[in-house]
């Protein structure tokens, strides 16, 4: 079993976003801390890139905190490293493609393999352009995670077959960012990916509410929180750890 | 790339979020039905003549061509199409298919203002909404465009994201496009993004070297020595440039914004100073960090800010078909003037970029050389800025 899929064989998993090196890497590394002792199964680091087009203004806004305090690649390559030694919770990276080949993709996967990175989440690579990456990730063993949109439609079959790690259910149409509303038909998606494969789905976008986690782990076997828990972290700082620990407990406890 | 559509040579691609494949797909299956359906053609041909005031003049700049004392010059004249420049060939194609595929809503980026306006125009045509997305200093550097867009019934949403310009227009457009997806149709200003629309531009825009050979066919019985235009995603130089890509005795010569200089950091020279990267949907050359993060890229020029080109102009540089020069602000300012007093037209500030490498190419060519120049469009919306630029305060 690989990590990844580890992480969903307690019961319904939880999965918290957090934007590396905002506002600095050691208060990410305490957020990380906080995140795994508080009940995170899983825990997607973002990797800040200049231009997230896939982002609402609250997590474009993390990018924006994080770069200009001069986060690198190098940088949260060392971080991982150095929570690596303590945290065991399996963690995988999300950023966009432009980061991952412009640093080049052997190098970037080999890297991740190296630290501890289980997966990543890259979106704006399309199944039809998962070949960029795909074979690096499949020889380090680095799970390449798949993700089906409300408009996916005839295409879930297709990306379910190949999919590894876990699948990553957009809930929403639109971008990143808390609703109040999902409105998707989501029952139906998860079981046409039923239909296809067996690996752990996820929903993601918009949930920011533990009466929505619950909602959305009845569907499926995970739920995804990224702008509740950047808001957190604009709104302390420095000293976001204890808030969104807080935090993460209490949507736990929801599922 | 077993899967991957739309590559030239390494260039191009799909690399946008899965939201918005399934309306990719759909574009490109309606593209490729259109295209070869008379009716559409013969509706877009009668837009393109009747509204657009198509076909453009290919003009013998004989002023010019004495002062320079070099290759005889055409300009290849698309800023007397109707809203002034070349960007309406694009539009009213995307507008009609969209039309066709049953959307009722366009939106658009827009970074000097005309493709915004381009686009304004189609909508209020044919009756559809139009939402434009234009970067916040753009927005301030060409007021009167955002006006115009205004009284054609669009709506313009000043973008404050990253630098304020033309790329976090496009980022913001793509925003709106995985938000609302099933009326609306994200009608793009150039050969860029993912594919299709890289296809499909240049398509429309093929319009321009199609006349510019029959013209001069008519004109001089040959070929052209070079062909010149500006390039920012570049869709007026591959317009320009595509009906001679096979006659291999034209040089292709794109001409791209330096700013301050590519030796500085203040600059928009994407081939000459970039390097391949992954973004706004396609592979190609961006204006980037070592860690892949995209450059804020300075012009004086709001159409050709923009840190990418397009994925055919990228392989026609790897290929050394088309050659891309830096051209300075100075350079185009200068040549802003000189076009204007020479021959009595005033081209858009992105056009003057191609016009001042002519003044430095010209000279340099025989005598019984022809050179054409494409102005993309014409600089009326410009003049407060240069005249800013040259230190005098005028009001538009």
């Amino acid at each position: 079993m690989s990590n990844i899929r580890s992480a969903f064989a307690g019961g319904k998993a939880f999965i918290p976003f957090i934007t590396c090196g905002d506002p600095t890497l050691d208060a990410t590394m305490e957020i990380v801390r906080a995140a795994a002792e508080n009940g995170a199964d899983l825990i997607e680091l973002g990797i800040p890139f200049s231009d997230p087009t896939a982002e609402g203004p609250v997590i474009q806004g993390a990018n924006i905190r994080a770069l200009r305090g001069g986060v690198t690649t190098d940088k949260i390559f060392d971080m991982v490293r150095r929570l690596r030694e303590d945290v065991t919770v399996p963690m995988v990276f999300m950023t966009y493609a432009n980061v991952v080949f412009s640093y080049g993709a052997e190098r970037f996967i080999s890297a991740c393999a190296d630290i501890g990175i289980d997966g990543l989440i890259l979106p704006d690579l399309p199944y039809e352009e998962k070949d960029e990456f795909q074979p690096v990730c499949t020889k380090y063993g680095v799970d390449l995670i798949s993700l089906i949109a409300p408009t996916s439609a005839a295409r879930v079959g297709m990306i379910s077959r190949d999919a590894e790690g876990f699948i990553y259910i957009v809930s929403s149409l639109g971008v990143t960012g808390t609703r109040n509303e999902i409105s998707t038909d989501l029952s139906s998606i998860v079981s046409e990916i039923r239909k296809n494969t067996d690996i752990p789905c996820a929903i993601g976008f918009g949930i920011s509410k533990p009466e929505q986690a619950a909602d959305m782990a009845k569907l499926a076997d995970g739920v995804i929180v990224g702008s509740a828990i950047i808001k957190l972290i604009e709104e302390h700082g420095e000293n976001a750890a204890a808030p969104v620990g807080e935090y993460i407990k209490r949507m736990k406890s929801a599922l | 790339m077993t899967n991957s559509k739309g590559r030239f040579g390494i260039h191009g691609g799909q690399y946008i979020p899965e939201t918005l494949m399934n309306a990719i797909i759909e574009l490109e299956e309606a593209y490729e039905h259109y295209k070869n359906d008379p009716e559409f053609n013969s509706e877009l041909t009668e837009l393109l003549n009747n509204y657009a005031g198509r076909p453009s003049r290919l003009y013998y700049a004989e002023k010019m061509t004495k002062d320079l004392g070099g290759a005889k010059i055409y300009l290849k004249r698309e800023d007397l199409n109707h809203t002034g420049s070349h960007k309406i060939n694009n539009v009213l194609g995307q507008a009609l298919l969209a039309k066709k595929m049953g959307k009722t809503r366009l939106i658009a980026e827009t970074g000097a203002g005309q493709h915004g306006v381009a686009t304004a125009t189609a909508a209020a045509l044919m009756n559809m909404e139009c939402v434009v997305f234009m970067g916040k200093e753009d927005t301030e550097r060409q007021a009167l465009n955002v006006y115009r867009m205004r009284l054609l019934g669009s709506e313009v949403v000043p973008v404050t994201t990253g630098t304020a310009t033309l790329k976090d227009a496009v980022s913001e457009a793509m925003r709106e496009w995985t938000k609302r997806i099933s009326d609306t149709h994200y009608c793009l200003g150039s050969v860029m993004g993912p594919h299709p629309f890289p296809t499909i531009v240049r398509d429309f825009q093929a319009v321009i070297s199609r006349e510019i050979k029959q013209q001069l066919a008519e004109l001089e019985g040959r070929l052209p020595d070079a062909v010149l235009a500006c390039v920012g995603g570049g869709s007026n130089a591959i317009g320009s440039f595509y009906h001679f890509i096979d006659d291999s005795t034209v040089r292709l010569i794109g001409c791209e914004a330096a700013g301050r200089g590519i030796d500085t950091f203040e600059t928009a020279a994407t081939v000459n100073t970039g390097r391949v990267g992954i973004f706004h949907g396609m592979k190609s050359y961006f204006c980037q960090d070592e860690y892949g993060q995209i450059a804020p890229v300075y012009s004086i020029s709001a159409g050709l800010d923009y840190p990418g080109v397009g994925p055919e102009h990228a392989n026609l540089h790897d290929t050394g078909r088309a050659e891309y020069v830096p051209v300075t602000d100075d350079e185009a300012v200068d040549a802003f003037e000189y076009l204007s007093r020479t021959e009595g037209i005033i081209p858009a500030i992105e056009s003057a970029h191609a016009v001042a490498h002519a003044i430095k190419l010209a000279p340099r060519m025989g005598k019984d050389q022809i050179m054409v120049v494409t102005i993309s469009g014409r600089g009326d919306k410009d003049c407060a800025q240069i005249a800013r630029y040259r230190g005098e305060n005028i009001y538009e």
